[in-house]
């Protein structure tokens, strides 16, 4: 029988694959995106876990608005890859330093 | 990892064919959970962008199948639309429009390479210890009946508990189209393109000539009258 440890573990495996996915891409600000894409499909996989294995609606409301929250985000991403890449030829984020942060 | 569930003795029911079904329900989950885990993997491990945006679409597709499986089916459909159809196929248009380099790794980055996995395998133990525990099982989930619409209940909430948060994602769909666009768009000095404030500041003397007509000579009379 499968429970909701399986999918809350399913889900911590995505998640940590996103982290290591943030740190060993380094260099390229695409994949960065990408694996933070994998973060929230964890998150969002955890919500429908919950939401299913406790018969309440709100769960999947709250999938919903990250969904939208995820496709701005990704969107306005890309947007300053792409210009970042227009201006200075690379999408690795270590050459990214005018803000010296 | 997860094998104790299997065994464990609530796992083991009495009844010859409903432990049949519990064993589809099993082979279901762990088919489609191992193809998302190795689609995760891949979207990580792949040194090609191209690459892993594909096995990131598989993932995508596989968590909308286990969505479905969830009784999710309006959020598993709108994220294969949705998502594996608009928003991966704008990074595959981000990836294949920049000329990017994949060479393998960079002084430096072998350092990172050995403390992001510590790092993240630290966090799966941990996460996997605490989730596995049985305080989390809230039992068998409801099978809702067959005539039940996901898509409607889902409206039904949306359209009135949660009305102004689904305005406010609007504006922050707005605000993120009209950024995206601001930040993406180029002016490039010699392309063709209209300005609509010349257009309409312009005036009569600017776009029209008078001439006064002089009487032509003969070669050019014939050629057609000129106006």
């Amino acid at each position: 029988m499968i429970t909701l440890s399986h999918y809350l573990v399913l889900s911590a495996i995505l998640f940590c694959l996103g982290i290591a996915g943030i740190m060993l891409k380094r260099k390229s600000a695409i994949e960065i995106l990408m694996a933070l894409e994998l973060m929230l499909l964890a998150v969002n996989m955890n919500f429908i876990a919950f939401s299913y294995f406790s018969g309440d609606l709100a769960g999947q409301v709250f999938v919903f608005f990250i969904l939208t929250v995820a496709a701005a985000e990704a969107a306005i991403g890309l947007a300053i890859v792409v210009l970042m890449f227009r201006n200075r030829g690379t999408v690795d984020i270590a050459d990214w330093r005018e803000m010296k942060g | 990892m997860l094998g104790h569930h299997v065994g464990s003795p609530a796992a083991r029911p009495a009844i010859d064919g409903n432990r049949y079904a519990m064993t589809f329900e099993q082979v279901f989950f762990y088919f489609f959970a191992a193809i998302l885990v190795g689609a995760a993997v891949g979207v990580v491990t792949a040194r090609n962008a191209v690459h892993a945006v594909l096995f990131l679409v598989l993932a995508f597709v596989t968590s909308a199948i286990l969505w479905v499986s969830m009784q999710a089916e309006f959020l598993g459909i709108i994220l294969v639309l949705v998502y594996a159809g608009a928003v991966m196929v704008l990074f595959l248009f981000v990836v294949m429009m920049l000329d990017l380099k994949f060479e393998g790794g960079r002084s430096g980055l072998a350092r990172f390479k050995s403390v992001g996995a510590l790092v993240a395998g630290i966090i799966l133990v941990e996460l996997v210890v605490v989730l596995s525990i049985d305080a989390f099982d809230a039992g068998p989930a409801e099978r809702l009946p067959a005539g039940h619409s996901n898509t409607k209940a889902l409206g039904e909430i949306l359209y009135t508990e949660y009305v102004y948060a689904f305005e406010i994602a609007a504006a922050i769909l707005l605000v993120a189209i009209v950024a995206a666009i601001v930040l993406a768009l180029r002016r490039r000095p010699h392309t063709l393109r209209q300005d609509p404030a010349i257009q309409v500041k312009v005036k009569r003397d600017d776009r029209v000539r008078l001439v006064r007509d002089e009487p032509r000579q003969q070669a050019s009379d014939g050629a057609g009258g000129a106006e």
